[in-house]
């Protein structure tokens, strides 16, 4: 049953690929598109059910050999059969990812019917959405890194082609360019981290790894460097400190496409990743550290960039960096499940915000700019209403969903020991609650900052817009009750459900200290709404812009998203640039001079030798020095149609150094 | 052995040379029928390389279909033909690449078309040729046919500079060739026979010492043709000036006949110094690889970007046939046949652009998917392929290769996968440059998309491209054994019992 989830939005976009924009209707492009992601998403929910009822919590499906047995001799000196297999796996993980995918997929894939009805290409995108949902699937449900592999490189390639959708626009282009290239440089970790794991214990099976590690056959050295080269493939994916700098240029793409991939999907990959190998990395230990430390980092040093951007995409999507950390922090802290969980709730309400944010832009014909925006509140109710709920969500206010999460991540790196990660994703939740609340603020509160022109036209989305907006509002609110902590007189369900497939939870937390920590960080972000409250709603922004003319530097740093991609596009791109320069003067005036000065040298060599200038072949055994003179008379010689002589005079000379050669040797 | 009463190998060899004869016969004047004719022959010639896919036992690893008979007594030479799973796999690749070639030269070709059709069809029996002669005299001559209709359709029907390109093709790899010549004959001294089963059979009958002077003579013949860095320079040239059939032969073949042979001489017949060489050979492997990349980057011309990632991919290739491993071997051949069909393709990409607007040139093209969007998703399958792109073909051979030089050094596999990254930003620079952006140059506003014809050239590249990507366990069971064979002979203490 598994086996086919991913098989119907497959077929979806090679209907809508191959004959969408010259056979079928805007309708049927619509409905196959839709219908492709609803049926995938029944066989998820039928595939969850029938895991609820199964005895056993994983099954694979291998479909076919995919590249055959080879024997790898492996490090112990071992002679493996190594050989991937097309495989499905699908086990609790898989079931939560699955649902995920296709059921925010399938919200995202309605709500495009009316945002991109207008578009031109309307069938070449939603063959890209449904190609993606398609990829997405294989990356989750895949049972062996090669498979995931197919995966991972097929989501950024949609990424890739999404991003660009707007092609003509040379920002998208670059923006797509950006994405799928830092993304290499991750899956350059992903592969050696795959490498290297094939060559230690001579498979990349997902339950053979994990049994392998178990039966302690990786020695500890190997294991942090294979879970850390694949963290490298993490950081690239989920974009995280030092290679998140795609995302926020990925914002060119469509809204629809910033909701599914660049938020409620795509940009989890690594923290999936992480959680289906938490054997090897808990084995590791060093390596789930580094995954916590930088989750924390990022989360607060993204955080920091979303206050002080005016693009009200780009704060969602400083944002979403933000979030991924804090689920790094829950999976280096060891708690897979509330990493995951985290993903599920953050899918939800970061995909209801960027949605939320494409009916704002919708209602402003394309403005992004917050600073011309103000007072939707009153023009846009339905959509400010999701809006709130989002922002509510994400900032942690008790109830919501992002409160359930949020906090059990903070409780499980506290309970680790890891109070540097706990303080800064206090740090950052009370960051995240202010850059919300500046957004809330700043779009539908205060003066209307757009122009008479545009006041005219402001309009509330359509209801094909607004259902999913509120169907994600309800998910965003109540998706947290599935992981109601015990603390709260919950079951902590999710995490019992998935803990066939990471591993059960570590260390807990007295009652009253997870009390404590929450209290502490509901403070945080109810202390964040109201100062920003105070800043750009009775202070009308003006105490941020004291603070900004007061602090120079520090703004034009952060606002200068600390210069970061300057020195990567210096560093990196400018060095692999002059080194691509210098190679190219060595090919052209090095290598290619010695092979025209021996050619040269030849001829000369030759005409001394034999005088031998002007005879029929002189253009093939003369050098190239005079080639120009040489061109001259060797074409027209070859324009008199006398080319089957030459050609003659060729091969009878071969065949005569060969017979002279041998009879003489 | 006889095929349905024929002795198929001579057959399939030499079905384009009599297509070859029957275009000399035919008027100058009469060009439709030269043209069907000449696509008649390919196609037969395609359809009859499947016929021994369809006789082909892959259960056996050694050569099948042999054919026997004495040719120059004096010197004890024959002609001796037989075929493998690789052999057969390259065989297959040079009938569908020259027809799809021949096919994509319909409209591409106006001048001379009798002469440029003769020398396709004898360039077609030279590669042939090559891929299944076992008599090292028989292959060399095979070896320098090709040669002969390459010069002619570089120098003729190229571009500017074609005759300094076809010039220095033609020496650059004859000079290799007569040292590949001494190293057949000195091999000789050693075996007294130019039979490659025979020589096979001997086992270690040539000294170490002399199996490395022989490796260094054929070293200089095969390396030239790969091209491996620093002997690559006569490639891009070449591929510039070549008319778009000559380009898709050229980098879809003849490269493939110097790893090529490689892998049918230098590994097996000379197994200590392949061993001794293997690290040198791979640091020239990863040299090509990056420094191919790093070129590419920086080229202004479409043609000679892609003939600059065929040195890097070829480094790659090149780097799989010498970790001496399985795992990578196979990946290695697979990726000759993966090179040849994205690079063969990715040429016929720049052929279309190039006969609509007379151009190679990339900054006189951008924004062409607005104008040809289905010109735009081929381009885009091919340039995917070409970067190994997960579920394409590329993929498969360069993860084999990875996946097999790992076990051996992880620092090789680590400098090889930065020709990945290195891939996708010349690839995806160029597809941006040529393809995305508002359409800037007046000229290109008028393009038209992919007519039929030249869709039906790109359909069974692209058929091949994903049934590779996603099912490549027919074309891995035919190679499997004879590659094993191989590594076998050249690396025994790879399959010894654990240590």
């Amino acid at each position: 049953m598994f086996a086919l989830i991913p098989l119907f939005p497959l077929a979806g976009a090679a209907v809508n690929g191959l004959l969408g924009a010259r056979f079928l209707s805007r309708r049927a492009v619509g409905a196959t598109a839709v219908g492709a992601v609803g049926l995938s998403f029944a066989a998820a929910a039928a595939s969850f059910a029938g895991l609820l009822r199964a005895a056993e919590p994983a099954a694979v499906r291998t479909l076919f050999t995919w590249v055959p047995a080879s024997l790898v001799r492996t490090a112990s000196g071992a002679l493996a059969e190594v050989r991937f297999d097309m495989a499905f796996r699908y086990d609790p993980l898989a079931a939560v990812m699955t649902l995920v995918v296709t059921g925010v997929g399938l919200l995202i894939h309605v709500y495009s019917l009316g945002y991109m009805a207008q578009d031109k290409s309307y069938a070449r995108f939603f063959a890209y959405m449904n190609l993606f949902t398609f990829a997405m699937l294989v990356l989750v449900l895949g049972a062996n890194l090669g498979v995931m592999f197919v995966g991972w490189e097929g989501v950024g390639l949609c990424s890739y082609l999404l991003i660009g959708f707007w092609f003509r626009k040379d920002a998208a282009a670059d923006a797509g360019k950006k994405a799928f290239i830092t993304n290499r440089v991750g899956d350059f970790g992903f592969l050696l981290g795959t490498g290297l794991l094939v060559y230690a214990l001579g498979t990349a099976d997902i339950a053979g790894i994990s049994a392998a590690v178990e039966g302690g056959l990786l020695p500890k050295g190997a294991a942090t460097a294979a879970a850390l080269l694949l963290f490298l493939g993490a950081t690239g994916k989920s974009a995280q400190i030092p290679l998140y700098t795609w995302l926020p240029d990925a914002m060119e793409g469509p809204t629809p496409v910033s909701a599914l991939i660049h938020a409620a999907t795509m940009v989890t990959a690594g923290v999936y990743m992480v959680a289906r190998l938490h054997v090897l990395f808990t084995f590791s230990g060093a390596a789930l550290t580094v995954v916590a430390l930088t989750g924390a980092v990022t989360a607060v040093y993204a955080a920091s960039m979303g206050l002080v951007q005016n693009d009200i995409k780009r704060v969602l999507a400083y944002s979403t960096i933000s979030q991924i950390g804090y689920m790094f922090i829950g999976l280096g802290a060891g708690a897979y499940a509330a990493g995951i969980f985290h993903l599920m709730t953050h899918a939800f309400f970061k995909g209801l915000l960027f949605l939320a944010a494409g009916s704002v832009i919708h209602a402003l014909a394309g403005e992004q700019d917050m600073r011309r925006m103000g007072g939707l509140r009153t023009r846009v109710p339905r959509t400010y209403r999701v809006f709130l709920v989002g922002a509510l969500a994400i900032s942690g206010v008790p109830g919501l969903s992002g409160f359930f999460s949020k906090d059990e991540i903070l409780a499980a790196a506290f309970a680790s020991g890891n109070t540097l990660a706990w303080a800064l994703g206090l740090l950052g939740a009370a960051m995240t609650a202010f850059y919300m609340f500046r957004l809330i603020f700043l779009v539908f509160f205060g003066q209307e900052r757009f122009s008479a022109e545009t006041a005219r036209h402001v309009h509330e989305s359509p209801r094909v817009m607004l259902v999913p907006l509120e169907v994600l509002a309800v998910l965003a609110v109540a998706g947290g009750y599935v992981g109601l902590p015990r603390v709260l007189g919950g079951g902590a369900w999710f995490g019992r459900f998935l803990a066939p497939s990471t591993g059960a939870h570590g260390p807990h937390l007295a009652a009253g200290t997870e009390l404590l920590l929450m209290a502490a960080s509901v403070a945080a972000a109810l202390a964040a709404i109201f100062a920003a409250h105070a800043v750009y709603v009775r202070g009308r922004g003006e105490p941020a812009r004291r603070f900004a003319g007061k602090h120079g530097t520090l703004y034009r740093v952060v606002s200068g998203k600390y210069f970061v991609d300057e020195f990567y596009g210096r560093v990196f791109v400018g060095g692999v640039l002059r080194l691509g320069r210098l190679a190219a003067w060595f090919d052209r005036r090095v290598i290619d001079g010695l092979v025209d000065g021996a050619a040269a040298l030849a001829r000369a060599a030759s005409r001394l030798a034999i005088g031998f200038d002007e005879s029929a072949v002189d253009g093939a055994v003369n050098g190239v020095g005079r080639a120009h003179l040489a061109a001259s008379s060797g074409l027209r010689r070859l324009q008199t149609g006398r080319i089957y002589n030459y050609a003659l005079a060729v091969v009878l000379g071969v065949v005569l150094v060969i017979t002279v050669a041998v009879a003489v040797f | 052995m006889n095929v349905l009463g024929i002795p198929i190998l001579t057959f399939v060899t030499f079905l384009p040379a009599a297509g070859m004869a029957v275009l000399l016969l035919l008027p100058a004047s009469r060009t439709r029928a030269l043209k069907l004719a000449a696509n008649a022959f390919t196609g037969l010639e395609f359809l009859a390389t499947l016929l021994l896919l369809a006789r082909f036992d892959a259960g056996s690893g050694g050569m099948q279909f042999v054919e026997r008979w004495p040719w120059i007594k004096a010197i004890g030479a024959q002609y001796l033909l037989g075929l493998d799973g690789i052999s057969l796999l390259l065989v297959l690749l040079t009938s569908l690449l020259t027809f799809v070639a021949t096919l994509s030269s319909w409209g591409a070709v106006r001048t001379r078309l009798k002469e440029y059709y003769v020398f396709m069809l004898l360039l077609e029996t030279g590669m042939i040729g090559v891929f299944l002669a076992l008599d090292l005299i028989l292959f060399y001559v095979f070896w320098e046919v090709v040669l002969v209709p390459m010069y002619f359709l570089i120098g003729v029907w190229g571009g500017e500079r074609r005759l300094y390109a076809a010039i220095k093709f033609f020496l650059y790899t004859l000079f290799g060739s007569v040292a590949m010549l001494v190293g057949i004959l000195v091999l000789r001294g050693a075996h007294r026979t130019f039979d490659w089963t025979a020589m096979i059979a001997a086992g270690g009958a040539v000294p170490a010492a002399l199996q490395g002077w022989i490796f260094l003579l054929f070293f200089l013949g095969f390396a030239i043709k790969v091209p491996m860095f620093p002997f690559h320079t006569w490639l891009p040239d070449a591929h510039v000036e070549a008319p778009t059939a000559g380009s898709v032969l050229l980098a879809g073949v003849l490269l493939k006949m110097g790893s090529y042979g490689f892998l049918r001489f230098s590994l097996p017949l000379l197994p200590d110094a392949a061993r001794r060489y293997a690290p040198a050979m791979v640091v020239l492997a990863l040299v090509s690889i990056v420094y191919g990349a790093l070129v590419s980057l920086m080229q202004k011309d479409m043609k000679k970007l892609i003939a600059y990632s065929s040195v890097s991919h070829m480094g790659f290739v090149m780097l799989g046939l010498f970790v001496l491993t399985p795992l990578a071997a196979k990946g290695a051949v697979l990726q000759m046949v993966n090179h040849g069909l994205s690079t063969g393709a990715l040429f016929l990409v720049v052929g279309v652009v190039y006969e609509r607007r007379h151009t190679r040139l990339i900054a006189d093209f951008g924004g062409l998917a607005s104008r040809m969007p289905v010109y735009a998703a081929v381009f885009l399958v091919m340039a995917l392929s070409s970067i190994g792109l997960p579920g394409l073909n590329g993929f498969i051979g360069e993860f084999m290769i990875l996946m097999g030089t790992f076990p051996v050094s992880w620092l090789w596999t680590a400098v090889a996968a930065t020709g990945i990254v290195l891939g996708a930003g010349y690839m995806l620079w160029l597809y941006q440059r040529v393809m995305f952006g508002p359409v800037v140059h007046p000229a290109n506003e008028s393009l038209k998309d992919l007519t039929v014809r030249e869709f039906a050239a790109f359909l069974p590249l692209l058929v091949l491209v994903f049934w590779i990507g996603v099912f490549p366990k027919p074309f891995l069971d035919i190679i499997d054994k004879p590659v094993e064979r191989i590594v076998r002979i050249v690396n025994p203490a790879h399959y010894e019992a654990p240590r």
